[in-house]
């Protein structure tokens, strides 16, 4: 058992003969950049007894989810507990024992606009890693214009009738349930007709095609719904719909936010494991004899340096209150980083990275992914609006 | 790092009361009463400045200061800048403050009472290079002669001591061989020439002839100057960074506002979907130069040994986005912004001195480059 003290020191030894205790030291001993993710759900195959075990074993304490409460399936830890649990993982070289869009999203969301009930429902599932869930928000039509979703769900008296269809649904093909936007009210204006509705993706009339990227990778899918049958009441008793009904678009709103900032900080993440500099020297140094290039990557690393202090201080600053709609300023700026960075790579590998699997690895599959970057979660084009609207309050007439 | 990125308690009395006392005593209407008079800065802004005890930031308590650090002189730059409050704070405050601190030099309290100004004569060459200095100082008997020139020295008219980094052996191009001089600038054989810069601030040409010196004038030891003022220059370069941060944020609010203000084809133009992207991104870089700033100052605090990255990224950022707000508030701005009537053309012209002033942005893009094996 893993015991919480609150004294910061004692809780870091603890944590740490706990990890040391349950991770086993063949997965410490995997270098971070070829870790298989530990994802959960129903069909999910395990990469190693060893990853089953530590997803059980944090499964069983709550350190899935370490701040989510107790009762729902977390550990019920304090910020700053948090933050000495990830910095033991970092020391240790241990995996996160669990990631999930449930971690990431619905969870959060059902904290935030759930009942009791539906939280006792569903939390435990994702702590315990048995269910696997997807985001079904964009549509053919609805991208960047989110609030235009189509997709309707029908009252049909006892249950809803759901037909449409969803695309960029992240691993739709391998998950076990979907929340979904959903147009509930046909009449009201587009922000109001929207609920947020809980999905079973085993149910009759779903199904999914995945979508080949320019990456050569598919980990986006298209669902569909025909016909969908969605209990109103399902057979324990709950709603499968999060906050009010026609409300859906505060919910995913709020969600947003999140997904924006884990973009934002993913790109930070790429940033932090290689170094430019660490990566060029590997290579041909007549490389940098190219003044464009070399011009190139200093301009990129004073960028990177800078904006990797932004973080830093939006992150202190959210402690002390939060940052607001000044969130989508780090999706734009990591992004839009990001994929210079990885033009920047490409340029200095030459046609050494032009090949699927070369002497730089996934380099290409890596550059053509950063693309999406600035797509996903909110184009760039969409978080300069809500920075000159919401933050400059630059008048729209 | 300990420090939080966020500013403390003190940080934002200090920056509040910096601000509501600029606003009052300098506004921008005074920088262009000034450069139509002719006149470099303030004498009276300069007393009231120490008065407030800016002079002593830097500075330990019995010297009269208040040593609340490099981040903290950094606010009350950033403060200036925002309003182009034009005095010796840089080149006095903080360059020399911090070299005649390292050399435990007895001038401390003089500084921090506001009575003695300060200019860095390094510059020999239109680009910022101190190794490249070859002003000699020639060893006669007990004392130095020290002749040449040195060029863009800020307030170079107007101090009344200058710090000389004058070469006393080796050749130019080389770190060593270099000393650290602290000289009354009224010395016989200094003849100031000042410059008649954009920016309208004091930058002179100082001619150096038989200029005598002796032991008692050098700060740190002989042949060794760039030690003796390295964490000097990079606690000047953290300023002007914040310093240009600050004339980047008045710029922007005069853009912001306008956007929010003129209307043309039946709208505001600020509705218009081109400029709100691009005011959008300004606003994303001022923000993000405001973190490298706030960095540089921080290490400086902290270990001002290893601050030579910080600084570069935080001068060579905020350099970048100053440029950009300049030119983005004068196109912005349509025709008026042209115009000599009106403020913004004031802080084109500062942030093009400041750009290259301490090291432009290829110096410190060069600095950033060899810290992180570019």
């Amino acid at each position: 058992m893993l015991d919480l003290s609150d004294d910061p020191e004692a809780f870091r030894a603890n944590v740490s003969t706990w990890i040391e205790a349950h991770c086993a030291e063949s997965l410490r001993a995997i270098p971070q950049a070829e870790r298989e993710i530990c994802w959960g759900g129903k069909g999910f195959t395990f990469a190693s007894q060893a990853q089953h075990d530590w997803m059980k074993a944090a499964a069983e304490t709550g350190m899935s989810a370490p701040r989510w409460p107790v009762e729902y399936g977390g550990a019920g830890l304090s910020r700053a507990q948090e933050k000495i649990y990830r910095e033991e993982l970092a020391r240790l070289n241990a995996p996160t024992p669990l990631e999930s869009f449930g971690l990431w999203m619905l969870g959060p969301a059902l904290l935030q606009f759930g009942t009791h009930e539906q939280k006792l429902h569903y939390l435990p599932q994702i702590t315990r890693g048995e269910i696997r869930w997807c985001q079904g928000y964009s549509e053919p039509g609805a991208g960047s214009d989110l609030a235009s979703v189509q997709t309707r769900a029908e009252d049909m008296g006892d249950h809803w009738l759901v037909n449409g269809s969803k695309i960029w649904t992240s691993y739709a093909d391998k998950a076990d349930w979907i929340f979904a936007l959903v147009r509930t009210d046909r009449e009201a204006p587009k922000h109001r007709g929207i609920s947020f509705m809980l999905i079973d993706m085993e149910a009759e009339g779903v199904t999914t095609r995945p979508i080949r990227l320019i990456s050569g990778a598919s980990p986006f899918c298209e669902t569909f719904f025909e016909n969908v049958v969605v209990p109103k009441e399902d057979p324990v008793g709950l709603s499968r719909i999060v906050g009010e009904l026609n409300r859906g678009w505060d919910v995913a709103k709020h969600l947003l936010t999140h997904e924006r900032e884990m973009i934002g900080g993913g790109a930070q993440g790429l940033l932090g494991s290689r170094s430019l500099g660490a990566f060029l020297a590997d290579l041909d140094p007549e490389v940098l004899e190219d003044p464009v290039l070399k011009t190139r990557a200093m301009a990129l690393e004073i960028d990177s340096l800078a904006t990797a202090m932004t973080l830093e201080r939006y992150k202190d600053m959210a402690k002390q209150g939060g940052v607001g709609h000044a969130s989508a300023m780090l999706k734009y700026a990591g992004t839009e980083l990001n994929k210079r960075r990885y033009e920047l790579l490409m340029s200095v590998t030459g046609s050494d990275g032009l090949e699927w699997d070369g002497p730089h690895g996934t380099l290409a599959q890596e550059w053509l992914r950063t693309k999406a970057n600035s797509i996903e979660g909110g184009t760039s084009e969409v978080m300069l609006d809500i920075l000159a609207k919401r933050v400059l309050d630059l008048p729209s007439q | 790092m300990t420090l939080s990125l966020v500013p403390s308690e003190d940080e934002t009395m200090l920056r509040d009361a910096a601000r509501s006392f600029l606003a009052e005593a300098s506004p921008v209407s005074s920088l262009r009463r000034n450069r139509d008079r002719g006149i470099p800065y303030d004498t009276e802004l300069w007393s009231q400045m120490a008065q407030l005890g800016w002079t002593g930031v830097l500075l330990p308590e019995e010297a009269g200061g208040s040593d609340m650090g490099h981040r903290a002189a950094g606010i009350l730059a950033e403060e200036m800048g925002e309003v182009l409050a034009a005095s010796p704070f840089l080149s006095t405050a903080v360059i020399a403050a911090t070299a005649l601190r390292q050399a435990g030099s007895d001038r401390l309290s003089q500084i921090a009472e506001g009575a003695v100004t300060y200019a860095l004569a390094i510059d020999e060459k239109a680009k910022f290079s101190p190794r490249a200095s070859a002003l000699q100082a020639v060893r006669q008997g007990n004392s130095y002669r020290l002749s040449g020139r040195k060029c863009f020295v800020a307030d170079g008219s107007s101090a009344k001591r200058l710090l000389v980094l004058a070469r006393t052996s080796g050749r130019a191009g080389e770190a060593e061989g270099l000393t650290l001089f602290d000289i009354d600038a009224a010395r016989a054989g200094v003849t100031p020439q000042r410059s008649n810069t954009v920016d309208s601030r004091d930058h002179a040409t100082l001619i150096f002839e038989d200029v005598e010196a002796t032991g008692a004038d050098i700060l740190g030891d002989i042949d060794n100057g760039m030690a003796a003022i390295h964490t000097a220059l990079n606690a000047g370069q953290a300023s002007m960074a914040a310093e240009l941060l600050g004339l980047t944020s008045g710029a922007f609010s005069m853009t912001a506002g306008y956007l929010r203000e003129r209307k043309q084809f039946g709208r505001t133009i600020g509705s218009f979907q081109a400029l709100q992207h691009r005011a959008a991104h300004l606003w994303a870089q001022i923000e993000i130069t405001a973190s490298a700033v706030a960095n540089a100052g921080r290490v400086l605090d902290e270990s001002p040994d290893e601050a030579d990255l910080a600084v570069s990224v935080a001068k060579a950022h905020a350099t970048q986005t100053a440029q950009l707000a300049v030119r983005e508030g004068v196109q912005m701005h349509g025709g008026i912004g042209m115009t000599d009537e009106f403020d913004m053309g004031f802080y084109m012209k500062r942030a093009r001195v400041g750009a290259e002033w301490l090291g432009d942005y290829g110096y410190h893009a060069a600095r950033v480059a060899a810290a992180r094996g570019i």
